[in-house]
């Protein structure tokens, strides 16, 4: 029920300990819904291969919106395509975060200019958590991306933020 | 002190406070915001059109009900097969009988046709021209 | 066959329906009357010593003088010979013969022109867009295309 969500004003230590346990929970398992569009998805597969092997960071793919944690959006994201992300990602169970992989998905990437039907960044119909940059990014690139993403994972916290941003 | 049947019950017990634990645990701590969009029904990304719940075909109940008659009858075989022995030549014409009703089904059943499986008859298109290998063969430069 | 018998076939089965030839450019080209531009491409495709059963692509134009066309690149598989079909319509009412009874492929071509030029396709089985949203506003690749401020509240331009 998020019973527990939010409600301590100050955390103590019962509350880091239980903070750190539920985050290494939940960052060392993040299962992705695998979203490859165009040729950025053909690098998430090679990092998903036998070489740089994604599955050891625990981020198995799932097709499904409903059973995963993080939405890596691979690709150039058309005008199409972009009420279907949002669907999808008001499909996504909390906790969710996106990582937007590759130029296209970032900034609209080489069809910024003159792009009639791209989205010029995927943070227009979605918000974006972790940006990785590249035409496309290297799955080195992409294995830092899911780090940082873990980063930001681990400094969550059950108590109530008294700092507001 | 405890009986055999009392230890299982302590086992059941301990199984289901396990699960019952873990279940409110994660029922305490994790979010729950729930809206319209996250609740409608998942049709990959497009408005959900129609119902969820299809029809199926009535051969799939055809099939599962005449499994299930002639999987009662393998059940009584089997320890009639293990006592057989004991039994003498009368147990072997009563199940002789027992098994001839059934197959009397089994042949009106055969007969009838709910055995049968319908394969999908694809439309095979007509092609307006002839294939590639006639016309090459016709104009000499495939031999 | 070379590109002039073929002009000169067709030249002397449709007479006016032939409008212009250029025969020494790279890819030879013959334009066409648009409103007969299906029963050339259906003699093209039946006659024994033409033969032309692989339409290679059928892509549109913006001419940018008012006119839009539609170009054909046919090649035959059995003879090896190769000819490129214009047809022209004004940018006001484009319509065009659609080919997509003589050949297959012709049918999300055309759809394609029909997407990004706004050609209509006469007697097309099933004219709709095929690449862009339905509701899109506009036909892209015209020249004098503006890219619209919002589509279903997402800002397009960068």
């Amino acid at each position: 029920m998020g019973i527990l969500n939010y409600k301590f004003e100050n955390s103590n230590v019962l509350i880091t300990s239980l903070d750190s346990l539920l985050n290494w929970a939940r960052l060392s398992s993040l299962w992705q819904m695998q979203f490859g569009l165009a040729c950025c998805a053909i690098e998430m597969m090679a990092a998903s291969a036998s070489n740089f092997d994604i599955m050891r960071f625990g981020v198995i793919p799932r097709a499904t919106p409903r059973q995963t944690d993080v939405m890596i959006v691979a690709g150039t994201v058309t005008l199409k395509m972009a009420s279907r992300i949002k669907r999808l990602y008001d499909q996504m169970s909390e906790p969710r975060y996106v990582l937007s992989m590759g130029s296209c998905s970032n900034c609209g990437g080489p069809y910024w200019e003159h792009g009639y039907h791209v989205l010029k960044g995927v943070d227009r119909v979605i918000p974006v958590d972790v940006y990785v940059p590249g035409c496309p990014p290297r799955p080195e690139a992409l294995l830092e991306g899911i780090m940082k993403l873990q980063e930001k994972v681990r400094s969550e916290s059950l108590a109530k933020k008294t700092v507001t941003k | 002190m405890l009986t055999e049947f009392g230890k299982i019950l302590i086992f059941l017990i301990l199984g289901a406070l396990f699960v019952a634990g873990g279940m409110i645990a994660a029922w305490l701590l994790r979010p729950h915001r729930p809206y319209p969009g996250k609740l409608a029904t998942y049709e990959c990304g497009e408005e959900p059109i129609g119902n969820a719940w299809v029809r199926f075909n009535v051969r799939f109940y055809v099939i599962a009900l005449v499994f299930l008659i002639f999987e009662v009858e393998v059940v009584f075989l089997f320890p009639w097969a293990l006592v057989y022995r004991q039994l003498g030549l009368f147990a072997f014409v009563e199940m002789a009988v027992f098994l001839l009703i059934l197959i009397v089904g089994y042949v009106y059943v055969w007969v009838k046709g709910d055995l049968d499986w319908d394969k999908p008859k694809p439309e095979i298109p007509v092609i307006r021209r002839p294939s590639p290998q006639e016309t090459m063969v016709n104009a000499g430069t495939l031999s | 066959m070379s590109p002039q018998e073929i002009h000169d076939n067709l030249k002397a089965k449709f007479g006016d329906a032939i409008l212009e030839a250029k025969l020494d450019a790279l890819q030879p080209w013959i334009r066409v009357d648009d409103h007969r531009i299906k029963e050339i491409c259906l003699f093209l495709h039946d006659e024994p010593t033409f033969q032309f059963d692989y339409l290679m692509c059928l892509s549109g134009i913006d001419y940018n003088n008012g006119t839009l066309g539609a170009v054909y690149h046919l090649s035959s598989m059995s003879h090896k010979h190769k000819i490129v079909l214009k047809a022209t319509c004004p940018k006001d009412n484009p319509r065009i013969q659609s080919v997509s009874s003589v050949w297959g492929t012709a049918n999300w071509h055309e759809r394609e022109a029909y997407d990004m030029y706004g050609i209509v396709f006469d007697e097309h089985p099933d004219l709709r867009r095929i690449l862009c949203p339905d509701d899109y506003p506009g036909f892209p690749l015209r020249k004098d295309f503006k890219v619209p401020e919002f589509y279903n509240g997402m800002k397009v331009p960068y």
